[in-house]
């Protein structure tokens, strides 16, 4: 039972370690926080669904090494996140950045889903408004209707 | 107007079917990536070469434009292109320059003694900082770099006889239109 408790605990410390190596990992822990930060928001190029800090590739290391270096000298969060799309393009950012040639991207599902709403809107009214257009029956109509009913009955 | 809209599933399809026609055309590589680094100066480096006492600096490049290839003993694909590699350097005499990308000095000089040697010079990026100051996210990757410096074109993977044709040869071409 001692045994097995043991287990869970050192199971519950095993859990959010990245694939950020020990020999990788900077001194200062406030510099190490940023720099885990900036590299869950790059992306791994040769895994490219993976962000470098989850990813065991080399290329991640180097860029792993490449994002402390920078914050060691003293850059920016946002210099160090620069720094790496000067060399790689937007596509590093998991996130990618608002400009016109992301509108689409980030504007398209909206717009649709928008467009859907509207024309459901007016599919709707439209449905609701055709009966309206019929006029109301005659007093003889409804005379003749009434007879009809009574025979179907009787 | 109704029909219009009727049209409009259609059109749709239509837009999709375009973009599969681009995406997944023969020879289209998804994982290829536009680089950031296109035209402009090409990171500074300054390497070890492998044999001699001599550097491969870019400094020392300048003046006229050359091709510089990241390859690796370790990289299948980069056997792939070698004998074209070394048909364009003894045929077409083209500049080419080797940067061995995280490479052994053995490994590289063996790889070249093996297989034959396409480069005029050879610098060894044995952590890979150049490899990443250029933006390399795999060997082999082949960079044009014109007579100021400039990265004139990025070649992902190994090169092929289409590209050189299509692509490296009138860029060169332009570059230095004397020769």
């Amino acid at each position: 039972m001692r045994t097995l408790i043991l287990c869970m605990v050192l199971l519950l410390g095993a859990l959010p370690a990245g694939a950020v190596e020990p020999r990788e990992r900077l001194a200062d822990p406030a510099l190490e926080a940023r720099a885990r930060t900036i590299s869950g928001e790059l992306r791994c190029l040769v895994c490219q669904n993976e962000s470098i800090d989850e990813s065991g590739a080399d290329l991640a290391h180097d860029i792993r090494i490449l994002v402390r270096e920078r914050l060691t000298a003293g850059d920016t969060d946002a210099q160090t996140i620069q720094a790496v799309v000067n060399r790689y393009g937007a596509f590093v950012l998991l996130k990618p950045p608002v400009e016109p040639a992301t509108y689409v991207l980030w504007f398209g599902p909206p717009t649709l889903v928008l467009a859907g709403l509207v024309g459901t809107a007016i599919w709707l009214h439209r449905r609701q408004a055709a009966p309206a257009d019929t006029a109301p029956l005659t007093s003889d109509e409804s005379r003749r209707l009434a007879g009809l009913l009574r025979d179907n009955e009787g | 107007m109704k029909r219009i809209v009727y049209l409009l599933p259609l059109a749709l399809f239509f837009v999709l079917v375009g973009y599969f026609l681009i995406s997944l055309r023969p020879g289209h590589d998804t994982h290829e990536l536009p680089s950031a680094m296109l035209q402009k100066p090409a990171p500074s480096f300054d390497l070890a070469d492998l044999g001699d006492d001599n550097k491969l600096a870019l400094a020392g490049l300048k003046g006229h434009p050359v091709i510089v290839n990241f390859f690796a003993s370790w990289c299948v694909p980069c056997r792939i292109e070698h004998p074209l590699l070394m048909r364009l350097s003894q045929q077409d005499h083209l500049p080419l320059y080797g940067v061995a990308y995280k490479d052994k000095p053995e490994d590289a000089a063996r790889l070249l003694a093996t297989y034959g040697d396409p480069f005029r010079q050879v610098g060894l990026d044995q952590d890979g900082r150049v490899g990443l100051d250029f933006g390399v996210y795999g060997v082999p990757e082949t960079y044009v770099i014109d007579a100021n410096g400039i990265i004139r074109k990025r070649f992902v993977g190994p090169l092929t006889a289409e590209a050189v044709e299509k692509d490296l040869m009138p860029l060169l071409k332009q570059l230095e239109p004397s020769s």
